[in-house]
Parts: structure tokens; sequence; C-alpha cells
């Protein structure tokens, strides 16, 4: 074949684009190659193929979407955490002298990788699954606003993560640290594909993002039962509604930002670059504008999550409900007049940087009044310490620690000699594991039941709480140290051998926390294993107090046979307390959305496209984007939308529940 | 709890004396202020942060549900006097903490010439600040000292007692400048110059490195940072001048080139322009400088003729290559050669004078320039637009 047509066909596709020299590329590619095999083999050996394309993939069920982001969200865990524990590795033995067993060329990638992977894929899909299962059944609602949007953002969100997954046998990924910033990442200092694949991977994950930020706003604003004002909302719904907010007013910024850099690198225009009027400070400011309030947007839906365990499982009603709307509301408003201080020493003046100080301590006092909200939720409760409720107190505990040392970094001075240090990647994990990642096990652990019909196991869920708070405490105290030992960022190898324990310590705390995450395999595994025994018929195991408690679990496809009407920000509750009943007859066709195939297509297209554009295949990247913008088109010409589940099944589905109920005497 | 937590501090005591908190001990006035605002501040929140947890603790404790004693209030939600305390003790606590904050940025702002040398002893008109001039290169770090000639790779040296006026700068992507026994990092950068102002307090041998990931040598970019005694400095200076090499901006070029874990190295004698044209991108001859090129947009730039002012990249320092839809690499070429400026100076010396208009050597001013006198070694001597031409005749 001539050189040409090859180049033609391929772009800059070669056979040495194949990560073939590192040797445990090569291994990993062999695991995951086997596994998938044997994972695709079995859907095929037991035919499971037509029920997941129907009941699961082309689902606009907002309940299976959002088990689907969190399946999603755990596999990529898997990834994210892998490269996390090869640095650990790496950083631990890297002295006197020892290369360690990372090259810079891999070494860079994998931690650019994990903080990618870690925040775009593994905590952004579990936080938006979260929202997408919980919020529809808080609320009363029978689905989302835009159900096949929803399925739609869900697929994009998987179509990026595909692309990352690529770039770790195909090419590389971006070795430039989790922002890219340029002039590092553009096209003079990072010609290869590896910041290609960070671009198109977050634009087509953004677009996912985005979309399913303006469904959540449009549902919880206009799908509420009847009489729940916005003051009765449960409090995640609020906390929910803030974070849709901040990521439709963010998101389009990273997508500005990444398209300019996108720019740079394809058509030599020159926003970040040296010269010619460019100026890589605009880029750090943009992508920051963006990613300070994208903290917030993965804390406050946990935060939600805290506030609705410390009630159920204290058997009381959430102190202080106003002032903790309000606090949310202002976290929100705050969080974007804050991004300054992730670049204190850029060499801004002082009164610019004593500004961004001190608003970013001001975020401290909404968050520390949600902190004496929760406790005196707990003040004269009734305590059961229950796996949701064991989660939402280690999180107290550790992260007022993070907040702290957050609000040291917010001090200028201090932030010049802790910058870019592992103080500050202490910091984070401690504000992330301690708050996003254990509001996400407390959520998981309160709201299993109600997705599956049965309770997580509450031994191996003790060994995973157990192993992953330990874990924790012996993986990032050491960094604070460190830290404070002047041990900067993204080092491969050191050469003062009296870091060395302490990096072992921090390995060692990555050792635990993979057990923490085995257990939670082995918890998942077991519970299902044992759901007859871990069963539950009522839908309300927890003696719950809001809306999504009061239907069966799972819910039926419908959520709600009749819409209810709310009298009392802890709606099932009061609905209890006064003796409610569930209607039994009078059942009425309920109109609901059809499943559709194409959000499947769209994304499928969407990694064709990037992936066409990462590798210059020009004509690859021209197909698919006209297909894209044609199965868009033809899709608005899809009439079959919607159907009506007939009364008759609706009286039969509850006539279901009634019996097991009765059951329960 | 308390005594369990103190015993479990006592492994901890043990690691921790063997290990150096620099960061916390620092050997220079500056960061010795840092870390004294750090202290400050975690003490203040400590505030609320150990009632906090302890709080969490006994309430937790004191409510659980296999207690018979505790009281069970199962609908109070609200109350105004707490909501009060809530809300105003984490204000304190950041009220005394934006105060302490506004003060301690302006007083610490790097940007700012120091004012003592250590506690009780003010900077004076004998102090003589020592100018270094930092740049960041691929990977490793050059210090050029003007007022002495001199220049080094890798090795840093400053007397004690006498405050370090620091310009820095990078020759391709950022780095964060960083020696935490001195002071805080502030990041270099490209193109743009940053400033830091120091002084270290007790003689000895720090660590100095970039705080910044920069690329695949990074773990490589560190220096040793000595704070010498005014002999010792001394020596350390005639030392460089005897080495062998001279920094001139074709050794610039070589030295420039990507290389890690680069071993400490001296240059005897540094073109004095050098600096100033790492800084504005123009350290390759017959491209134009970036405050030259400020200058003319200042004063209506060149028109459309500007936009084929330039010509193809020659050096490639990495592996630059151009965007692969945009046009050839390239950069903006100075209006003349040195040898064409130089001819035509000396065809205006020939030819009788009123042919030829006189040429304005005045500074340039506009939006963003620095006044004359005002600006650094360079903007002082010379107008910005014409600094490099005047030098070459």
């Amino acid at each position: 074949m001539p050189e040409s047509l090859t180049k033609f066909i391929f772009g800059r596709l070669t056979l040495e684009s194949l990560p073939l020299h590192e040797p445990i590329v090569v291994v990993t590619f062999i695991v995951v190659a086997l596994g998938g095999l044997a994972v695709l083999g079995a859907i095929t050996y037991f035919k499971l193929w037509g029920y997941l394309w129907r009941e699961w993939f082309t689902s606009v069920d907002h309940k299976k979407i959002g088990v689907m982001y969190m399946a999603l969200g755990l596999v990529m865990l898997l990834r994210g955490f892998s490269d996390a524990i090869m640095m650990r590795l790496q950083q631990a033995i890297a002295f006197n002298g020892s290369e360690g067993y990372l090259n810079a060329h891999h070494y860079d990638q994998i931690f650019t990788a994990h903080g990618v992977i870690m925040i775009f894929f593994v905590a952004m899909p579990f936080v938006t699954g979260l929202m997408n299962f919980v919020v529809p059944l808080q609320i009363g609602a029978r689905d989302v606003s835009f159900p096949f949007l929803n399925n739609f953002s869900f697929w994009m969100t998987v179509g990026g993560a595909i692309l990352v997954m690529a770039s770790l046998f195909v090419g590389e990924f971006a070795r430039t640290g989790w922002l890219a910033y340029p002039p590092l990442s553009g096209i003079d200092y990072s010609p290869d594909v590896g910041v290609d694949y960070y671009i198109w991977a977050l634009q087509v994950a953004g677009v996912g993002t985005t979309l399913s930020g303006i469904n959540l706003i449009c549902t919880i604003i206009k799908m509420r039962a009847p009489g729940m004002t916005m003051m009765r909302m449960p409090i995640f719904t609020w906390t929910s509604l803030c974070t849709n907010v901040l990521i439709v007013a963010s998101f389009p910024v990273l997508t500005a930002v990444l398209t300019l850099l996108a720019l740079d690198r394809y058509v030599g225009t020159n926003f970040f670059t040296n010269d010619f009027g460019g100026n890589p400070m605009m880029y750090v400011n943009l992508i920051w504008i963006w990613g300070h309030p994208e903290v917030y947007i993965l804390i406050l839906p946990l935060f939600g999550v805290f506030s609705e365990v410390t009630s159920t499982f204290s058997g009381k009603r959430l102190f202080g409900y106003t002032s903790m709307v309000y606090a949310t509301v202002v976290i929100t408003i705050l969080s974007y007049l804050v991004w300054l201080h992730h670049f204190f020493t850029m060499g801004s003046g002082a009164s610019v940087n004593s500004f961004f100080g001190i608003t970013t301590m001001i975020i401290s006092i909404p968050t520390g009044a949600k902190m004496f909200n929760w406790l005196f939720t707990m003040y004269r409760g009734r305590i059961r310490f229950e796996l949701p409720m064991m989660w939402t107190l280690a999180f107290m505990l550790t992260f007022v620690v993070g907040g702290m040392t957050g609000v040291l970094l917010a001090v200028p001075p201090a932030d010049f000699v802790l910058h870019n240090s592992l103080f500050l990647i202490a910091h984070f994990h401690n504000v992330i594991i301690g708050g996003v990642l254990f509001g996400l096990f407390a959520g998981i652990a309160y709201w299993w039941p109600k997705a599956f019909g049965f309770r997580l196991d509450p031994f191996w869920g003790k060994v995973s709480f157990w192993c992953w708070v330990l874990g924790f405490w012996f993986a990032f105290m050491p960094l604070y140290i460190l830290g404070l030992m002047g041990v900067t960022r993204r080092m491969r190898v050191f050469d003062d051998p009296s870091l060395q324990i302490w990096f072992v310590i921090a390995a060692f705390g990555a050792v635990l926390i993979a057990g923490g995450i085995a257990a939670f395999l082995v918890q998942i595994f077991v519970s299902i294993r044992r759901r007859e025994a871990l069963a539950d018929h009522t839908g309300d195991p927890w003696d719950g107090r809001t809306l999504e408690w009061s239907t069966s679990s799972p819910p039926p496809a419908y959520n709600f046979a009749f819409t209810p009407v709310i009298r009392d920000n802890d709606a099932w509750f009061d609905m209890k307390r006064a003796g409610y009943r569930r209607p039994l007859s009078g059942f009425k066709p309920i109109h609901m959305p059809k499943n559709t195939g194409t959000g499947v297509i769209l994304a499928a297209l969407s990694v064709a496209l990037g992936f066409g554009l990462i590798w210059y295949m020009w004509w690859l990247a021209a197909l698919s984007f006209v297909c894209l913008i044609a199965t868009a088109i033809g899709h608005t010409f899809n009439y079959h939308r919607d159907f009506d589940i007939p009364a008759a099944e609706v009286a039969q589905t509850e006539e279901a529940r009634t019996t097991l109920l009765a059951a329960q005497g | 709890m308390k005594r369990s937590g103190a015993l479990l501090l006592v492994p901890l005591a043990v690691l921790l004396s063997g290990c150096d908190l620099v960061v916390l001990s620092p050997a220079g006035d500056v960061a010795v202020q840092q870390r004294d605002l750090l202290v400050a501040s975690t003490l203040l929140m400590l505030l609320i942060i150990v009632p906090v947890m302890a709080l969490t603790v006994l309430f937790a404790w004191r409510y659980r549900q296999s207690s018979t004693t505790a009281t069970y209030t199962p609908d109070w939600d609200h109350s105004t006097k707490l909501e009060l305390v809530i809300w105003a003790a984490p204000l304190l606590v950041i009220i005394c903490l934006g105060a302490l904050t506004w003060l301690g940025t302006h007083l610490l702002d790097p940007y700012r010439r120091i004012d003592r040398i250590e506690p009780g002893q003010p900077v004076t008109q004998n102090h003589k600040p020592l100018k270094v001039e930092v740049v960041a290169l691929d990977w490793k770090w050059l210090f050029i000292y003007p007022d002495y000639g001199i220049a080094s790779v890798n090795e840093l040296a400053a007397p004690v007692n006498q405050p370090i006026d620091f310009r820095i700068t990078s020759s391709t992507v950022m780095n964060s400048f960083y020696i935490p026994a001195l002071a805080g990092q502030i990041y270099a950068m490209p193109a743009m110059e940053t400033k830091l102002h120091a002084v270290i307090n007790r003689p000895g041998t720090y660590t100095g490195f970039s705080a910044n990931y920069s690329g695949a040598g990074f773990s490589g970019m560190r220096f040793a940072f000595h704070g010498l005694s005014d002999q010792a400095f001394g020596e350390w200076v005639t030392q460089a001048k005897s080495a062998q090499g001279t920094l001139s901006r074709e050794t610039y070029l070589e030295l420039e080139r990507p290389s890690e874990n680069e071993p400490v190295r001296h240059y005897a004698s540094v073109d004095p322009d050098l600096y100033g044209a790492i800084l504005n991108l123009c350290v390759e001859r017959g491209k134009m400088c970036m405050n030259e090129m400020m200058s003319i947009d200042a004063k209506g730039g060149l028109g459309l003729a500007g936009v084929r002012n330039t010509l193809p990249l020659q050096y490639d320092e990495l592996s630059r290559r151009g965007a692969v839809f945009g046009n050839d690499p390239a950069y903006v070429a100075s209006i003349c050669t040195a040898e064409e400026a130089a001819a035509s100076s000396r065809a205006a010396r020939d030819t009788d004078a009123k042919y030829w208009p006189v040429r304005d050597l005045s500074p340039l001013r506009g939006a963003g320039l620095l006044g004359p006198g005002t600006g650094t070694r360079r903007a002082d001597a010379e107008a910005p637009s014409l600094g490099l031409l005047r030098l070459e005749l």
C-alpha cells in the first residue's frame, strides 16, 4: 500500500503508536483483554445481549440510568485506583539512585490519568448517578424532564471514558498534569496524541454532563409533586439543584477553554502560546473558573446525602433546614468567587490575592454551619449506627481536618510555602475522599435497598469501612508531613533518603484502601448471593422520612401509581404519622416515555469523531460528524416516543406489592 | 480517648524527630514569617475544629440508640439562639483570620522589597541587594548575577543577611521557583517576569527546586542554595569568575536544549543582554523582541506589513512543530538584521545628515510600558523599542 494511502487511512496512527515496548502496559492489556473477553463471552453464552440492550442500554428510566452511572463510576474507580497504587509504589521505591520501575514517559501519564479519571469518570458519574436515581423519587416524579436526553448524557459520559481507556493501549495519554496547563500542553511541547485524547475525552463527556445538568434542573423546578414548595424539598434535592446550577454555569467554560486549546493545537491559533500575543495565564484562570465550582459540584450532593442520613438514622427532623438551604445557596454563589486561590503563586498583586483568600475563607462559614446542623441533628436523637451513619460520622471527623488545611491554604503567604506540595495533595484527598467518597459510600449503602430490594451485607460493609478510613489516614497523613518537609508533587525520583519511610507508610495506606475497595466488591457479591436473607419487602427499611421510601423497592417503572400530595418537608414521615393508606383501586393508565437506541448511537459516533480528530484520520472525523448530525436530525422524526402502561398492569403491580406488604404483617 | 490518642502520638513523635520539617523551621526571615502565619492560622482554626470533633464523638456516644437515659426529641429542629451561635462562631474566626490574611499578604508580598533582615534589624542604606536573574530551563536552573557578570547552572549562592532580589522567568514552560528554607515560591513563566525578595539568615546549604511540573526531567530540576558568609561568597564569585565558559547567546541556545540532571556549571562572563533577550523571546538573532513588538503596537503597529513580517522558525527547541492545519511554525522577524541596521547607520554617517531624518531615540511611552528610569536594568539603559538595535550599532 502506498505510504500516502496508509497515511490517509490511519492518520498518524502507526504500529509504533502501540505501547508494545512498555511491558507493564502490555501485561495490563492482556489482563484487560482476557477479562473483557470473559465478560463478553459470558454475556453471549447466557444470551444476555438482547436483555441488556432492551432493558438497560436503551432505557430512558432514570433509575436504570442512575444504576448504570454508578456501574461506570465503579469500573473507572478500579482504573483510577490502579494508577494511584502504581504512583505510591513508584514513590516508595525510587530512592538512593533507584529509578523505580516507571520511566518518566509512563509515570507522567499515570498521574495525569489518575486525576482526570478520578474527577471526570469516577466522582462525576457517581454523583450524577446518585442524583439521577434519587431526585425524581424524592420529588414524587415519574421520570426526569427529558428522559431521552438523560440516556444520551449517560452514553456521552461513557464515550469520554472509552476514549481515556483507549489511550492506555492505543497511543498515550497526556503528560501534563490533570489540568493540562499550556504552554506544556500546547502543540510546541506536547506534539503527541496524549493531550488530544485529553481534550476530546473531556469534550465528549462534557456534553453529557452539561445536558444532564439542564435535565435535572428542569426536573427539580418543574416536576415536583403538588404541595412540594421549594422550602419543602428534601435537602438532597436542594443540594442537587445547586450542583446542577453549578454544572450548567461552569461546564461551558471548560468546553470553551478546551476548544481554544484545541484550536491552538489544530489550526495554529495563539490563544495560549508563549509568543504571538498568546497568554497561558488566561488558560489557568479559565480552567479554574470551571475547576473550583467543580469541586463544589462534587461535594454538594454528598452534603445532601449526609443530611438525609443523619436525620434518618438519628430519628429526628433535620436541625436548621432553612439555614441548611441558605448555606447551600451561599456556597453555590461563593464558589464562583474563589478560583484564583489555585494560583496565588502566579504573581498577582497582594490585594488580588487577599481578596480571593478571604472569599475562600468565607465559604468555610456556611460549611461550618452545615457541620453544626448535622451535630445538632444528632443531639437528642436516637442514633442507629448502621453503615450509612458510620460513613457519616467518619466524614464529620475527617472532613473538618481537610477543611482546616483548606482554609490554611487560602492564606496566601501560607500557600506560597505549601502550594503544589504534598500538603496540598493531602488536603484535597482529605476533602474528596473524606467528603465525596465517604458520602458516596453512605449514599450507596442508604439507597441500595431502594434500588434492588435488598440491603447490602453489613459485615463486608464494615470491613470496607474500616479499611477505607484507616487506609485514608495512613495514606495521607504522611503526605501532610512530607509537604511540611518541602516535598513537591509529581516527583518521580527522590534523593533524600529520610523521606522514604513516609512514602512507605503512604503506600501501606494505599494497600489498605485497596482492601477497602476489594471488600466493597465482595460486599456487593455477597449481598447478591444472600439477597433472600437481606431482602426488604416494605420499601422502607430504614424508617425513612422522604418520598422515595413510600414506594416499593425496587420502585415500579412509573415510580408512583398516584402522585403524592406533600404537606411537610419530611413528606413520607408526615404521611406515616398521619396514618397514610396506600390507595388500592382506581388506577389509571400511566403515560411513559419509550426506550430508544439513539443515545448509544450518537455517543458511539462521538467516540469515532474524537478518535478521528486525535489521530488525524480526517475521513473518519468527517464521516462520523456527518452521521452524528444526520442521526440527531433523524431522531427528531421519531414520533413513537411514548406509550401508556395500561391500568390493568398498574393494578397488577400494585396488587403484588399489597400481597408482599401484607406478608410483612 | 485523649490518653490513648496521646499514646498514639509517641511513635509519630519519634518518626518526626528524625526528619527535617523545613517549612516549619526555615532559615530565611521571609519564610519564618510565612511559617508564623501558618501556625497562627492553624491555632485560630483549631478553636472551632477541636470542639466540633469532640462534640461529634460526644453526641454520637451520648445519643446512641441503646442509651436509655438520653433525652429524645424527634421533632426539635430549630433554635434561633443556636443558629446564631452556629453562624457567628465561624464568622468571628474568619474575621480574625481575614484580617491576618490581609495584613500578611501585603506584608509578605513577594514583589515587595523586604524591610527587615530579621526581627529588630531593619534594612538600611548599607544593605545593597544582591540581584539574581533566574531562568527555568528544560530541565535545569540558570542563575545570572548581573552585578558580577557571572552565571551558574543548578547552583545558587548568596551572602547571609543581605537582601536578595530575584527576577524570574522561564525559557519554555511554566515552573515554580522554590527554596523552602528561604521564602515561598513564585511561578517562573516564559515571556513573563515574576519577582521575589528574600534574605537568608543562617549559613548553610539548602535545597531549591521547581515546584510546578514541567515535563519529563522535572524530578531532576533541583539545585543547591548556599547561604554563605560575605567572605565565602566573595570566594564563590572568584571561583565562578575563574571558570572556563562564557555565556553568550550562542552558548545559551546550546544550554537551553532539554537535558536532565545537569551538573553544576559556572560561567565567567555573561552577555549582559541575555536575560532581557530570554524574557522577550528573542535570543535567536533576527527575532523581534516582545517588548519591541509591544512598543511598535503601542505606537500604532506596522499595519498589514506586520502580518507578513514572519520567518520560518529555525531552531526546534523540543520536537517543536506547528498545528496540523495552521501555518508553518513561525516567529516575528526583527524589522532589519543587525548588519542592515549597522550599514544604514554607516550610510547615514557618510551622507549628508539632512537627507536622513533624525531618528527619535527618546523612550517610547504608552499604557503598559515602563516609564524611563523605573524599570529593569535594560529599561533604564535604553528605550525598549530600540535597545537591541542601538547595541548592535
